[in-house]
């Protein structure tokens, strides 16, 4: 069989591999119960407490997490300003690269507080080494934010008839200290012995084949990749992410880096089951998202390797696929695999130009960030899929005739307003920010004439892409947009934010308001959620929420093009 | 009064005919969002016609808009007239239901007589025989025997009496024999069945909260068709394709859920209507919702689970008596028993009480302190009782009571039988067994209800190991013996208190405070007044079964609901197919490659939609009305099977309907 394809099946293979045990382990850190790293890191779990002085054993109701989780990310969000826009003259600046202008600060630190990693700048100019660290920091927090909900919900959906869920600091502690830290140290340590740089040293002097010499910007960038893999975060270190040789050296790497995307989404998914008790629920949730995930990803690797039908029609063999933006050293099929990960997965970086990919494997990308829970970025993506399946249970509840309940609790109209409302949003956003782009566009074609880089339908996809990325918390870039204008500006960092925080409350509250309504037992008339009959049900309500809502925007934009493209 | 009311009856149909056109306010249509939105869609559609009248020549032919609107205005129509007929049902049977009550006279106790609509709540009537009882109420002085066939279909008469639990009458019903007095207990208007009435009719329908929920669904499905559908216009713009207003409509409307939204309130009212069907008149639509949730079911032994009382089925004579002779005692002691019990003896024995010649018999009646009844006459002394009494009686008089008795005793109890031992002049004779009989069917009824999720228990006076061996013949899942009111009601606290919803049926004033608490309470229209007000369903045929009924009504509510959601949301795919190529095709030529169903032109492809859209609503009235089948074959399989039929049938329909309208459409274009 073709190596390209053996290497990604290993890849698959592997992370599912990881992804269960570790599950249990992250299940495990957030039920506090204990393992054999308690020796390792209660103390230093204990000192953060006594610092901050957190009360470990206070149990928290819904509400007060989302006020710790909304007051812990306003205060980190206003320090991370106050940096970027003064890295002129605080330490770590070797480089002596200069401070941000207000508007990029609040853009970057938007970016960064949601985890999209949306970034309007290079990290090797215009930012100083506490300001990558500052960065570095945030890929930790907005991760560490994204489980600790996560696990938040998990205890709601478990809980009968109660208020309290836990404690967030704690929760939120344990995922950085004993996940999301150890993980990334691993990974980092990998990538240093592949040749990547960790120093604090300024950039050093090199002298090319060529006899020149040239400056080659260093820093740690090892450790900053290992987070913006791990925690779904996907700002690079370096402006061209991981296409970049110093980010992501050779094949090895990009195995690790590609399996660093998605082993947390797919773990925390059996982390709720081990949470729950339910490892039934967890494979059908896992079974679900890998059908939708392979149903992206496999016509994604086939189009990229079958290579551009444009260059075919020209007569010229492409044995290698399509290779326009691509590295030669990961090939078609790694990055295309590499694409539908971060796309799927809220990640965002790239490892591969996704303005010159196929128009549907384009297609592919935007679906991914369309339906945003096929595994889902860190935590969230959980969030998102539990609101699919409220939607699911609705429906099929009343077909074996029964008020709707999912895990013994009644799904009333309040809980269908939360869930229609976060089901609406993600298209609301999409396709209203792109619609207000196609006007502009057309109101002031001599204003908005630097915008895109190609007309007609690839030039749609652009801006589809962008909104999509941007409410999807992905940050990745169909580039070629011309996007550091206010409106591009604006725009997406409203949408960014928006799109982080209310999909998040929203579940949230659900999770909450069922936790403490009464648990009905099961009956044999009850709906079973972790049947393969219910994932069909789930999938079938994702098909149809995302489906629906973006199927005129992707006529007009990749199919369009496809179909032009082929018929010429 | 259960002759089926057909749903293509002419008056019916003509009254939901107007009906569909007085539902068109705008102030009625907002109650339900995703029609609201068709019917501005609609108006705007009259808008562009009239805008081509005077002379725009942007949105294409007159006769092509004129039939977009037509359509539409169809679709609103055809929603309109399921509510409508569903209504217009229901009433019907309602109608028919109070026929028989509408003006009878009454005759009060000065003699003086006024119609029955004259009569206040507390006014006090008499009947005699032959008259029919003016309006609801109490008897407070009487007994009579009624023949309530006009009310529940039953032609054999009922006993009903002052003080009790029988002692309420219903108007329009048949006094037979003797004379009450009766008070009324109702204002005239305020009968369950006008409340009823009151509801079908939608005065006073209020969204059930599942009913809410869903529309919250919808609605949501709604908004986000409007953002898809007016986002389009840039976006056509961009890529410089023309789109006209009625296309953009149509898409619209076919896009939201217009299947579901215009059958939902027609769902609901069937759903009351078909427990009205059952006989059972129910007081809020919520109620009709709940039953379909019960896990438990309290069902009375007496009436549900057994026939009516207890049978004697055999005799065994003691050691040294004739069959014949210990038979003949037990005729004679017997013969003045009027209990069931006591009567059921004497068709066992198949002897005429009249052939036995005795002088003088003096009749000892059955008190509590004796436990036994008997016959006194000439030198002899026949006593027949519980064991122990008999017992004691024996014993008492110097003669012991033979083991071989107390064995039959035993074995007789343990087989959920009641021994009564027959004792003459204080020896004992012999025993009569007593058995329960359990109604034929009943146990499949059970393993159904079991199937189904829920927990039976049944409540009996008789002791716990009587109780046991019944329970476990008739298949019940658990049973309260020796049952007072307290327990029903602690039981029902219990099972509430862990979650789950509890139905029960009761007729006595004592059961009220079970009734109310319940979550579904069925009394029975023979009970006692208090026991109508407490529940949320009143049975008009008594039937203590009639529960099994109310829970499948209830279900096949819920999943009328979820499938036809389904099934409209479903159909989008194929109307997808038919408009975007049909929107696009004239810009993009290439996007011919979407019209997968080769529908001929972009206006006969938006017509077919629109007109399959429109069209499946009156299709579906029929469904709507009776309900989807409900099968306790688990929840799992439930799903399956509806997913397969409502949902892959909800994506496979349109294409071929869309096509086949296509294929008619191109011959007029």
């Amino acid at each position: 069989m073709n190596t390209e394809i053996l290497g990604l099946m290993l890849m698959y293979g592997l992370v599912v591999a990881l992804a269960i045990p570790l599950g249990h382990y992250l299940g495990k850190v957030f039920n506090q119960e204990k393992t054999q790293l308690d020796v390792l890191f209660n103390p230093l779990d204990n000192l953060f407490y006594k610092l901050s002085g957190i009360d470990p054993a206070k149990e928290m109701n819904w509400k007060q997490h989302l006020t710790a989780l909304l007051t812990i990310n306003i205060v980190w969000f206003v320090i991370s300003i106050f940096i970027l826009m003064n890295m002129a003259w605080l330490p770590f600046n070797p480089d002596g690269n200069p401070s941000m202008s207000a508007d990029l600060a609040f853009n970057t630190s938007v970016s960064f507080v949601t985890n999209t990693n949306l970034q309007h700048y290079s990290g090797e100019g215009a930012l100083s080494y506490l300001g990558q660290l500052v960065l570095m920091l945030w890929q930790f927090i907005s991760a560490a934010t994204g489980m600790a909900i996560c696990a938040v919900v998990f205890r709601a959906m478990k809980a009968q008839s109660t208020e309290t869920l836990g404690n967030y600091y704690v929760l939120l502690v344990r995922s950085g200290t004993r996940v999301l830290f150890p993980i990334s140290l691993l990974i980092a340590t990998i990538l240093v012995l592949n040749g990547t740089p960790i120093t604090l040293e300024g950039k050093d002097t090199m002298l090319t084949l060529q006899g020149d010499t040239v400056q080659v910007s260093r820093g740690p960038v090892a450790a900053f990749v290992a987070i913006k893999q791990l925690g779904t975060n996907g700002g690079g270190f370096y402006g061209p992410n991981s296409t970049h040789p110093f980010e992501n050296p050779n094949y090895l790497t990009n195995i690790t880096e590609t399996m660093a995307i998605f082993l947390l989404p797919i773990a925390m998914v059996f982390a709720m089951g081990h949470v729950l008790r339910r490892r039934k629920l967890a494979w059908m949730v896992f079974g679900v998202m890998t059908v939708g995930f392979l149903l992206l990803c496999l016509p994604a690797v086939v189009f990229e390797m079958q290579g551009n039908p444009a260059i075919t029609q020209m007569g010229l063999a492409q044995p290698l696929g399509s290779y326009e933006g691509k590295e030669i050293r990961f090939g078609a099929a790694a990055s295309a695999y590499w694409a539908v990960n971060t796309t799927c997965t809220s990640n965002g970086s790239v490892n591969a130009m996704h303005d010159s990919m196929t128009p549907l494997t384009g297609m592919f990308l935007m679906l991914g960030m369309m339906i945003n829970c096929l595994y889902g970025g860190v935590g969230v993506g959980f969030l998102n899929f539990y609101i699919f399946i409220i939607l699911a249970v609705f429906i099929s509840g009343l077909m074996v005739g029964r008020t709707p309940a999912f895990l013994g609790k009644k799904i009333e109209a309040r809980e269908m307003k939360i869930a229609m409302i976060i089901a609406l949003l993600h298209p609301l956003f999409i396709l209203v920010g792109t619609a207000l782009a196609s006007h502009l566009l057309l109101t002031f074609p001599e204003a908005c004439a630097n915008w895109l880089s190609n007309p007609g339908y690839h030039g749609f996809s652009q801006m589809l892409y962008e909104f999509c990325s941007s409410s999807a918390n992905n940050g990745s870039g169909f580039e070629g947009l011309g996007d550091n204008t206010p409106f591009w500006n604006i725009g997406c960092g409203l949408v960014m934010l928006l799109a982080r925080y209310l999909p998040i409350i929203g579940p949230v509250a659900i999770a909450g308001i069922l936790a403490r309504k009464k648990y009905i037992p099961e009956s044999a008339g009850t709906l079973q959620t972790d049947t393969s009959t219910f994932g069909l049900m789930v999938f079938a309500v994702i098909l149809i929420v995302a489906g629906m809502a973006f199927f005129p925007v992707l006529t007009l934009g990749p199919v369009a093009e496809y179909f032009s493209i082929i018929q010429k | 009064m259960n002759d089926k009311i057909s749903l293509f009856q002419k008056d019916l149909l003509r009254e939901a005919f107007w009906q569909s056109f007085y539902k068109l306010q705008p102030a009625k249509m907002v109650r339900n969002p995703v029609m609201f939105t068709v019917e501005i869609g609609t108006l705007v559609m009259l808008g562009v016609c009239l805008w081509i009248l005077t002379g725009n020549q942007s949105q294409g032919s007159l006769g092509y808009n004129f039939f977009i609107f037509i359509i539409l205005f169809l679709t609103l129509l055809f929603a309109n007239f399921a509510e409508a007929i569903a209504e217009a049902r229901g009433k019907a049977q309602a109608n028919s239901l109070r026929k028989t009550r509408a003006t009878t006279p009454a005759r009060l106790q000065n003699g003086e007589i006024i119609p029955s609509s004259q009569l206040k709540k507390g006014d006090i009537f008499i009947c005699q025989a032959g008259d029919i009882i003016p309006s609801d109420g109490e008897i407070i002085e009487g007994l009579a025997s009624i023949d309530e066939s006009a009310i529940t279909g039953e032609s054999a008469p009922v006993i009903r009496e002052a003080g009790g639990d029988k002692s309420s009458v219903t108007g329009g019903t048949k006094v037979l024999s003797d004379k009450i007095i009766v008070q009324v207990t109702i204002e005239p208007g305020e009968s369950f069945l006008d409340k009823m009435i009151a509801l079908v009719e939608g005065s006073s329908r209020q969204k059930t909260p599942n009913e809410i929920a869903l529309t919250i669904l919808l609605a949501g499905f709604t908004l986000v068709f409007i953002i898809v559908t007016v986002t389009l216009k840039p976006f056509a713009d961009y890529a410089q394709v023309p789109i006209s207003i009625a296309a953009f409509i149509s898409l619209f409307v076919c896009l939201i859920p217009t299947t579901i939204g215009g059958l939902l309130s027609a769902i609901g009212i069937a759903g009351m209507d078909r427990a009205l069907r059952a006989n059972v008149i129910t007081k809020s639509g919520k109620a009709v919702e709940t039953a379909g949730d019960i896990d438990v079911l309290l069902l009375d032994k007496t009436g549900t689970i057994t026939i009516g009382n207890r049978k004697a089925t055999h005799f065994y004579p003691a050691q040294g008596i004739e069959l014949q002779d210990f038979i003949r005692s037990v005729v004679l002691s017997s013969m003045a028993d009027e209990t069931p019990e006591g009567k059921s003896i004497l068709e066992l024995a198949n002897v005429n009480p009249a052939s036995l010649s005795v002088q003088n018999p003096r009749f000892i009646k059955f008190t509590a302190e004796t436990r036994s009844s008997g016959i006194d006459y000439a030198n002899r002394r026949i006593r027949k009782g519980a064991a122990d009494a008999i017992k004691t009686l024996c014993e008492k008089a110097g003669h012991s009571f033979p083991a071989e008795i107390a064995n039959k005793v035993r074995e007789i109890a343990s087989n959920g039988g009641t021994p009564l031992v027959v004792a003459e002049n204080e020896k004992v004779i012999g025993v009569i067994e007593l058995q329960d009989i359990i109604k034929p069917g009943i146990q499949e009824r059970f393993e159904r209800l079991r199937r189904m999720g829920i927990k039976t228990v049944m409540v009996t006076g008789d002791n716990p190991l009587t109780a046991q061996y019944i329970a476990a013949r008739a298949g019940v899942d658990d049973f309260i013996a020796e049952a007072k009111p307290e327990d029903k009601m602690q039981y029902i606290k219990k099972e509430q208190a862990e979650g789950r919803l509890v139905a029960m049926m009761g007729d006595g004033t004592n059961d009220a405070p079970a009734l109310a608490q319940a979550d579904v309470g069925v009394a029975m229209n023979s009970g006692t007044q208090a026991a109508k007000e407490a529940g949320n369903m009143v049975d008009l045929d008594n039937d203590p079964t009639k529960l099994i009924e109310v829970v499948e009504i209830g279900k096949q509510l819920l999943m009328t609901r979820g499938t036809l959601t389904t099934f409209s949301i479903a159909n989008d795919i194929a109307k997808y197919f038919a408009i975007l190529p049909a929107l696009f095709m004239v810009g993009i030529p290439s996007l011919q490659s979407l019209n997968i169903m080769q529908l001929s032109t972009p206006e006969s492809a938006i017509l077919s939609a629109v007109i399959f859209n429109a069209i499946i609503i009156p299709l579906l009235i029929p469904l709507a009305l009776k309900g989807v089948t409900y099968q306790p074959i688990g929840a799992s399989a439930l799903l399956r099977r509806n997913l397969l039929i409502y949902g892959l049938g909800g994506v496979l329909v349109p294409f071929i309907g869309i096509k086949m309208i296509d294929v008619l459409v191109s011959f007029f274009i």
